[in-house]
């Protein structure tokens, strides 16, 4: 059998795969897809602790369910700011918007 | 029991070499499908673990919705046959070194704690606590352990977010500008 410390080595390193996007890319919806794997390995975490340590609650399982419907709300937030931006500057490298910098 | 384990074997590698072409590939299109195949495998995953309902909600929100509207977005901003510009060469050294040092970190710190390693998984697929109507029910209860209030309050979320997409995507017209 699969033990809890191999989905965590799992789940982390999906976790720094993600940061690594976050670092290296400039591309705003390159960068809102690092998010994406990061969330999911959060979510894989509280499903493997649920699973694991109190099979008969639901709780992680909420979470997760909590946590989607979050990120799903937060993407489609993301993806209308990034396209009104588009319009404004015809461009969405995070370098490009520097508007607002002081 | 071996079978479950190569299961678990194949899916994590397909999870992670799946997530780290997302991240590296050079063409924004290939990236976004490299990370439908990455949230298709987690969903795997759940099923392995015995989560049915919540690799369901995974391939029909994330799969079907988020990345479908990455997709879109994809294709209204960007030339998607192009090539996107390197990163600088200084920031991917520094960014694989920081995640690599973050990595293994966190390896050890988990490695310290001896009582994951013993644990098991109970596959009890038959479960009452683990089926859909078990579900629903302790979502909506407003006794204990109920989810009721979360659940309203993500509803009002989703709705505020909705409203907010279409006030920040429409198009306002050019006597206004």
């Amino acid at each position: 059998m699969i033990p809890l410390n191999y989905i965590l080595f799992l789940s982390t390193a999906l976790f720094f795969i993600g940061m690594y996007g976050l670092f290296t890319r400039r591309n705003m919806i390159t960068m809102l897809m690092s998010v994406e794997l990061i969330l999911n390995s959060v979510n894989i975490n509280f499903v493997a602790f649920n699973k694991y340590l109190y099979p008969e609650k639901l709780e992680g399982l909420f979470f997760s369910l909590f946590i989607i419907a979050i990120a799903a709300a937060e993407a489609a937030v993301a993806i209308a700011i990034i396209i009104n931006l588009y319009r404004n500057i015809r461009s969405i490298d995070v370098e490009a918007a520097d508007e607002m910098k002081f | 029991m071996i079978g479950s384990e190569w299961v678990f074997y194949i899916l994590s590698a397909f999870i992670l070499v799946t997530g780290g072409l997302s991240v590296t590939t050079r063409k924004i299109f290939r990236s976004a499908i490299w990370l439908l195949f990455c949230l298709t495998g987690i969903a795997g995953l759940y099923f392995w673990l015995g989560m049915l309902f919540i690799a369901a909600v995974q391939i029909v929100v994330y799969v079907g919705g988020i990345v479908v509207l990455i997709i879109f977005s994809i294709f209204l901003t960007q030339q998607s046959g192009k090539d996107m510009p390197p990163p600088v060469r200084s920031r991917t050294i520094f960014s694989a070194l920081a995640v690599c040092v973050g990595f293994l970190l966190t390896c050890v710190l988990m490695s310290q704690y001896s009582r994951f390693k013993a644990l098991e998984p109970q596959y009890d697929y038959a479960a009452p606590d683990m089926s859909v109507s078990a579900i629903g029910t302790q979502m909506l209860s407003t006794t204990e352990h109920g989810y009721a209030l979360p659940f309203e309050v993500i509803s009002i979320l989703l709705l505020a977010a909705m409203i907010a997409c279409i006030v920040l995507a429409i198009k306002s017209k050019p006597e206004e500008k």
